[in-house]
């Protein structure tokens, strides 16, 4: 909208404008009733805008013990300032958080490193992630290469969330794979079981699985299926798995039948059809969808403070709640909607990108 | 015995399914086993004890000396509350804002777009936090906020205006109005044979329909308490207000954040729904000389609800599920009021079973209506295609 600026007559009459004022006014003021609109549109944006802005910036308070704050009328940003290495890192030790720092931009790195379509292939997919993970592991277990030993229960904060998240994908997908193939068994009792257990688990809530698995499995059976961070991982590779197997039956059911029976007159045999054939079309088709699957298992993560685990969300609550911060719990709150927006949105973004570039091929 | 195919699939089939029931049967002995190694009972004989524990919101009258199968109803009435409100809030948001983002207008689809895009991309409950967080930060009772003259603003809940009535009159104006809104309901999806049921059937939903509002309307009329208001704006007395109706700020956190939540999701379903009517459909609408209000109503809104029912129907599941958010801020929903019954009673695996159940049946019966209502409401035909 470069042209917009300069000494152009907006006030022209019409008929003799420019091309710009013209396409404006068709854009903004086609009718008076829609301009009407476009007047209270602006002009609701607007205060939102200025207040919010007011509270956010022009009335905060960035730095300074709670006692700043509680004399200035907009947002508290100080809790943030005072905090935020607890939000972050939870109760990992001090002195060793730069581990913690450097295991969460790798685990970013290496979402980042996967968006791209040159890394499309199982194999090359399997090196970077499971590299990823053992790298991570390194960095946040120590006990080697003079790295000193940090036990499980003192992960927290955002590396904890994304570590979660990443388990739960790198467990739930072959998973997902496996349920979406059972379910299209030809043998009818495999079929019949692999949906029953895909519709149970998704008509109930993932807090009571969370729940089940966390809280209620050591009281049946102790000791069972490792630490509670396992458990709780498990519970959420379960939930994914069983949406994201649907997503990967669509996408297997969209496929054309040829292409299967092609395969079959090649003489593949069943592992090598789906394998070669099936698996990486059907992958491609449901590709959308398993994005904002992604972006809502990555919400979904923030669920597992219930049962106790001190994540992002929970660490937030540990950052206002104890004591002097106690007033500016909804700053906290802003500030980890922020992270969250800046994550899924990037993520949801990025799924709109690759919907336009398989259009393209069309 | 293995010799073709159709046998091998038999035999393959019958070990996995007798490893199956062995399996289950050895985790159930293992888990009875455990149980009575603590000395837990197990059964439902419990079910009849009485709990002892108190709940902070219940639709029906509760004491700690009623049994806990009265509290698990008071949990799932709550849920199914929390949830009839929600979903129909967010309905309400969804296709507000689907039109929104509809628009020719750039700045009015840009409001629609930015409401979708923050409130979707933030996990429920961080919202469910924050509006909790918000809700309990308002101004204390003396100096509430006032809107439109009857909502109150406090920190200890909304007060909204309620109606001053004779006891028992409340609930069976409710029972009226649900009573003659299923008839409707189900008259409007009875099957329409004849030409002559195709006149009457619709006249007889209307009908219906009015019946509700008037007949509760001139129930709650009659019943009113004499020499007082009939509608009670909530009043301060000492420190907090009277009268009227009171939202918990744990229940109105919940709702709004299910709601603005639910509305954005619902609002990208409408939205699909909307750019799925096809450009004829609309500009045969105009050529018959309807204005642009008719054409949203008669013709855009009720083919564009048709053909996102399914997916409408999924997100509901969906929200509904989600109403198990409120043991975050404490509201005594099924899965609130479970797990404190596992904490006092010790009854595991019973209470488990009874929320999954519950979760099932709920969640089925919400999917199976609406698909009963997909069936009906379908056109027959291709009008709906492009």
């Amino acid at each position: 909208m470069s042209e917009v600026s300069g000494d152009l007559p907006l006030d022209a009459p019409a008929g003799r404008g420019s091309a710009v004022y013209d396409d404006l006014k068709s854009r903004f003021f086609p009718t008076p009733l829609s301009g009407l609109a476009t007047l209270a549109g602006l002009a609701l944006a607007g205060w939102i805008l200025w207040h919010a802005l007011q509270w956010a910036l022009f009335d905060a308070v960035f730095t300074g013990p709670p006692e700043a704050c509680r004399e200035a009328a907009g947002a508290c940003w100080a809790v943030i300032h005072a905090r935020w290495r607890l939000m972050f890192f939870g109760l990992y030790p001090h002195e060793e958080h730069w581990r913690s720092a450097l295991a969460c931009l790798l685990f970013l790195g290496v979402i980042g490193a996967s968006c791209m379509p040159r890394l499309w292939q199982a194999g090359r997919l399997a090196v970077l992630w499971i590299a990823g993970f053992a790298g991570f592991l390194l960095l946040m277990r120590g006990g080697v290469l003079g790295l000193s030993y940090v036990p499980q229960e003192k992960w927290g904060g955002l590396t904890l969330s994304i570590f979660i998240f990443v388990a739960t994908v790198l467990i739930g997908m072959p998973l997902a794979v496996a349920l979406a193939l059972l379910r299209r068994a030809s043998l009818p009792l495999v079929a019949r079981l692999a949906g029953l257990l895909i519709d149970g688990i998704r008509s109930l809530p993932l807090i009571t699985i969370l729940f089940a698995l966390a809280v209620v499995l050591p009281i049946l059976a102790p000791g069972a299926l490792g630490s509670k961070l396992t458990r709780v991982i498990l519970g959420m590779a379960l939930f994914f798995a069983a949406y994201q197997a649907e997503i990967i039956r669509s996408g297997i059911q969209s496929l054309p039948a040829g292409q299967e029976e092609a395969a079959k007159a090649l003489g593949l045999h069943y592992w090598r059809r789906m394998a070669k054939v099936i698996l990486p079309q059907a992958f491609r088709r449901a590709l959308p969808p398993t994005i904002s699957q992604l972006a809502i298992i990555f919400m979904e993560v923030a669920m597992v403070m219930i049962v106790g685990i001190f994540d992002f969300l929970a660490s937030g609550n540990a950052a206002y709640g104890s004591g002097e911060w106690n007033f500016a719990n909804v700053e906290v709150y802003v500030f980890i909607a922020l992270v969250y927006f800046v994550f899924v949105f990037s993520l949801s973004r990025y799924g709109a990108y690759l919907e336009r570039r398989m259009r393209v091929g069309k | 015995m293995f010799q073709t195919r159709h046998q091998r699939a038999f035999w393959l089939q019958a070990a996995i399914g007798a490893a199956l029931i062995a399996a289950a049967l050895l985790l159930v002995r293992a888990i009875h086993i455990s149980l009575e190694a603590r000395g837990l009972s197990s059964g439902f004989a419990f079910l009849e004890r009485s709990t002892g524990w108190d709940v902070a919101f219940s639709l029906i009258p509760y004491t700690p000396a009623d049994p806990y199968w009265r509290v698990l109803l008071v949990g799932l009435l709550n849920t199914v509350f929390l949830g009839a409100i929600g979903l129909s809030l967010a309905t309400l948001i969804g296709i507000a804002v689907g039109i929104l983002r509809i628009s020719k207008n750039p700045v009015i689809a840009f409001l629609g777009t930015a409401y979708v895009e923050l409130l979707r991309n933030v996990p429920l409950i961080l919202q469910v936090f924050f509006w909790y967080a918000i809700f309990i930060h308002l101004p204390r009772p003396r100096e509430a906020v006032t809107v439109l003259e009857g909502i109150i603003l406090t920190s200890r809940g909304v007060f909204l205006p309620g109606l001053n009535l004779q006891p028992g009159i409340a609930l069976a104006a409710a029972a009226v109005f649900l009573g003659l809104l299923l008839a409707a309901l189900v008259l409007a999806l009875l099957p329409r044979p004849s030409i002559g049921a195709r006149i009457w059937l619709p006249r007889a939903v209307r009908a219906c329909l009015l019946g509700a509002v008037l007949g509760a309307g001139a129930l709650l009329w009659a019943g009113r308490m004499p020499e007082m208001p009939f509608i009670q704006v909530a009043y301060l007395k000492g420190l907090n207000f009277r009268g009227g109706i009171r939202l918990s700020p744990e229940l109105a956190a919940l709702i709004t954040a299910i709601a603005l939540y639910g509305g954005a999701f619902i609002g990208e379903i409408i939205r699909a729904g909307f750019l799925a009517v096809g450009h004829g459909q609309i500009e045969a609408a105009q050529a018959l000389g309807l204005g642009p209000w008719k054409v949203m109503a008669r013709v855009r809104l009720p083919l564009a609800l048709r053909s996102v029912l399914p997916t409408l129907t999924n997100q509901y599941v969906w929200l509904l599920k989600a109403t198990t958010m409120g043991i975050v801020v404490g509201f005594s929903d099924l899965f609130l009021v479970i797990s404190t019954a596992i904490n006092q009673s010790g009854q595991t695996l019973e209470l488990i079973g009874i929320l999954m159940a519950g979760f099932l049946i709920l969640n089925n019966a919400l999917a199976a209506a609406m698909n009963l209502v997909n069936r009906r409401i379908a056109l027959r035909g291709t009008q709906i295609r492009t």
